[in-house]
Formats: C-alpha cells, structure tokens, sequence
C-alpha cells in the first residue's frame, strides 16, 4: 500500500488519460489507448476538479458546497487513492 | 447487457473502427482482412469519411480507431484524424509504421491524433528477418522513437502463432528495447485468411504453456517498465469469448467501400444485408437495421445456448465462428465444449498437434490471391 492522498496534494488527471463529459453517456469518462472508463457521478464529480491547482482540502470544500453536505473528505480521499492506483491521477 | 437478462436495447456504438482501405504493402497470412478484399467496391471519399466521423460522433462513439489494411496509405489521414479530434473522439492509429515518416507523424501530431498502436506485423513470409532484427527492427526502431518523440504512448502488438510463438523471448525483447510501455501479444484468431492457414498457424497446446510461461517470467522482470498481455487463442479454450463484447452492443465497423458491420469479419454470415454509410445514417443503421439487430438480445439463440447457465457470459460466442465452423451463425460458437460441433475445433486441434501443417505451403495475403480465391 502507498501512502494516502494528503489534504494539502494538488491532483491532476494523469498524461496517460484523458477526461472528457459525454453527453450520450450522461457521464465523465477517462479516455485511454483504445479504452475508456465510465465514471459513476461523485467520480465524475472529484475528478473533474483534479486541475493540477485545487488542493484536496479545496476539493473536498467545493463539494461540500455543491451539493449542501458535509464530512465528504473520508469518501473523497478514499476515492482518489483509489484513482492513484490505477494511474488515473498524478501529484 | 444487466444483471437480469440480455438486453435487445444497445446503447451508443462507443467504438468506431474506420477501416480506411485494404490496400497493405504486407502479406501477412493471418489478416483478417476478408480473403476476397480485392473484389471490394471503390473507397470511401474523403467527406464521406467526415460525413461518417460526425454521425457516428452525434450517435455517442468516443473511441474512433483508423485502421485498414494500411491507413497510412490514404494520404487523407491527417484530415480525418483533424475533424475526429476536433469532434471530440479519442483518436488511435493502427498501423504497421510503413509510411510513418517524421513529416506525416508531425502533421498527424497537430491533427491532434491521440495514439498509435505499432504492430510488429511480421507477415510470416518474411518471418526470419522480422526474427533476426535486420530490416524490420530498423524500421521498428525509426517508428518508435517518433512516436516517443511526439509524446505519444507506446503501444505494440504483435500477432503470435505457430512459426513465431517459440521466440515471443525474443519479441518481448524487442519491444523492451524499443521502449514501449504497452505490448500485445495477440494470438492469432482464425479468420478469413488465418483460417485458410490455420494448419500451419495454430500452436500446439505445449507451445502456447511454453509461451505464457515465458510471458510470465518477463512480467516479473521488468514489473511496470511494460505491461504484457497474452491473449489465448480461443481454441485452445472449453469457453467461447464474448465477442465483440455482444453484437451491435459497442463496436461498430465501416469498411473502405462504405460497408457498416458490427466486426470486421461479419459480411461473411449468409441471408444477411448490411447497410452502406453512403445510403443510411450511422444512428439508423446502428439501432433501426436489420443487420445490426439480428444476433441482439438471445431470441436467436438455439437450444444449447438459450438453455445454458453461462449465455450471459458469453452470448453464445462468436456468430462468424459458428457459421464458419458448424455451418450456422445462430449455433453456438464451436469452441464451446457444450456445442454439438465442438469436434470441428478438436479436429483442428488434433492436426495441429501432428503438425498437419507442413504438408502445405501457406497462403499470402495479397490482390492476386484475393482474386483467385474469391473466383
């Protein structure tokens, strides 16, 4: 196991995927060499604002604000560690 | 497809294979090009191509791959790939390298072309070159420094079978030491001109064991330097693979003169009419045609497969290997030790491991073949 995602890491998508909303799916999705990753929303959600700027803390901040809930930084953490180890994210 | 049952209802064709032309400066006698290619209608124009790129981009296709014969041969390749970035596709090349000067992949670059898979595309006929590093590698090796060169990801693929599948050591070197991070080894299937050649291509059960155990050994020595994957020939499995991951389910094909199939092989199967791009938009063929809905759903199935516990996994295999093989594509894939010609694939087998196919020469794929062969 590596180390969690700390708070104050600046997320970005990976060079090797790209991230994309597709309308026909209603969905993001993470684009790779003849391949693709159908993210669920709060995914979707998180991933989107991995811009390389925000930092977790940030991340975990706008999502509180958007959707009007609170105590989101386990899920989020959870979920960007997960996204770590499939290379979606890099920093 | 969920988990209750076989939907008849596809969502979006997600992946578009734009099969731009047949003409291939490669014999390769394990194409999968159909055996009478040269007898194909003229090529699709260029704006029939952009006309293609956007109503399949409008149906909800994001992966668009440009494949052939040889893509790089269609000097309108650069325009393409432009309007399908633009569109919003995830934009891959498949290509043998021939013809990938730095000239061309700097244009295809700036098009916006988002990756290139490089086949070690031995054509068998010139097998011991490809084997002993000369021309090819050198080619190989000019190829993927441009693609290294322009950031791309370096992905190889390599078609494995009888007469190379004791050396894939020597490929997975060869891919090491040209950099790629991803390489393919991708057991030949038997279509079209593999089939015709299957004597001589299929492994026997003992090098196929040899061969992943050697492909093991790699993926411990070199971890995440390159990702290895073996896929098996499905003959030499009891299950049949789910093809095409479902007919008309996500992939959709559209051959040089305009053909759309739901893979590349399917044009094949008999009784069945496939519309051109030409004469129907993409969104119609994809969801109102009668080629492209009738292998959806499991209301085709015959017994042995609307019966079994595993049709969901499957979807009863492969239709194009069930026409080939048992004679109707609504039969369950013979590869499937539950299907009643199931021997067809164990005599296959059998010959294989008698070594059958020294006994004949192979055959090439090329125009003066494809002609004769389709008289």
């Amino acid at each position: 196991m590596s180390t969690p995602v700390a708070m104050d890491a600046c997320p970005r998508v990976s060079r090797r995927f790209r991230l994309q909303w597709e309308e026909a799916q209603q969905a993001w999705v993470l684009l790779y060499p003849e391949g693709m990753v159908k993210l669920n929303q709060s995914a979707g959600e998180i991933m989107r604002r991995c811009d390389g700027s925000r930092t977790v803390a940030a991340i975990v901040a706008e999502l509180e604000q958007a959707f009007g809930a609170s105590g989101l930084a386990d899920d989020v953490a959870k979920f960007l560690d997960l996204a770590r180890g499939q290379q979606w994210i890099e920093g | 497809m969920s988990a209750t049952g076989i939907s008849a209802q596809p969502g979006p064709p997600l992946w578009l294979l734009a099969e731009l032309t047949y003409r291939c400066p490669l014999h390769c006698a394990f194409c999968y090009n159909p055996v009478d290619f040269a007898t194909s209608g003229p090529e699709l124009s260029t704006d029939d191509w952009l006309r293609v790129l956007r109503e399949a981009r409008a149906a909800g296709s994001v992966q668009c791959g440009f494949s052939g014969g040889e893509p790089m041969l269609r000097d309108d390749l650069e325009v393409l790939v432009a309007e399908a970035h633009r569109l919003g596709f995830y934009t891959n090349l498949l290509t043998s390298g021939v013809g990938l000067t730095p000239e061309r992949a700097a244009a295809l670059k700036a098009a916006g072309l988002d990756h290139i898979q490089l086949s070690f595309q031995d054509s068998t006929r010139e097998l011991n070159d490809f084997l002993s590093h000369t021309r090819t590698f050198d080619l190989k090796q000019r190829v993927a420094t441009l693609i290294k060169e322009n950031g791309w990801p370096m992905v190889m693929n390599c078609v494995i079978h009888r007469l190379n599948i004791d050396y894939i050591d020597r490929i997975i070197e060869m891919a090491v030491e040209l950099g790629a991070e991803y390489l393919e080894l991708a057991n030949s299937q038997y279509y079209s001109w593999a089939l015709l050649n299957r004597d001589q291509l299929l492994p026997t059960r003992a090098q196929i064991e040899r061969a992943e155990r050697v492909t093991n050994e790699y993926r411990e020595k070199y971890g995440d330097r390159i990702r290895i994957f073996f896929v098996v020939p499905d003959y030499h499995e009891k299950r049949p693979k789910k093809c095409m991951n479902g007919w008309g389910n996500v992939f959709l094909t559209v051959t040089p003169d305009g053909t759309a199939l739901p893979c590349h092989t399917a044009k094949m199967l008999p009784g069945l009419a496939f519309p051109n791009v030409r004469d129907l938009g993409v969104r119609e063929i994809w969801y109102e045609s009668e080629g492209f809905n009738r292998y959806r759903g499991d209301g085709w199935m015959k017994e042995t497969c609307r019966s079994c516990p595993d049709k969901e996994k499957d979807l009863g295999g492969c239709r194009c290997q069930a026409y080939m093989l048992a004679g109707d594509p609504a039969e369950a894939d013979p590869v499937c030790d539950r299907s009643p010609a199931h021997h067809v694939v164990l005599d296959a087998l059998a010959r294989a491991e008698a070594g059958k196919g020294r006994e004949v020469p192979l055959v090439f794929r090329d125009p003066a073949a494809s002609r004769r062969l389709a008289g």
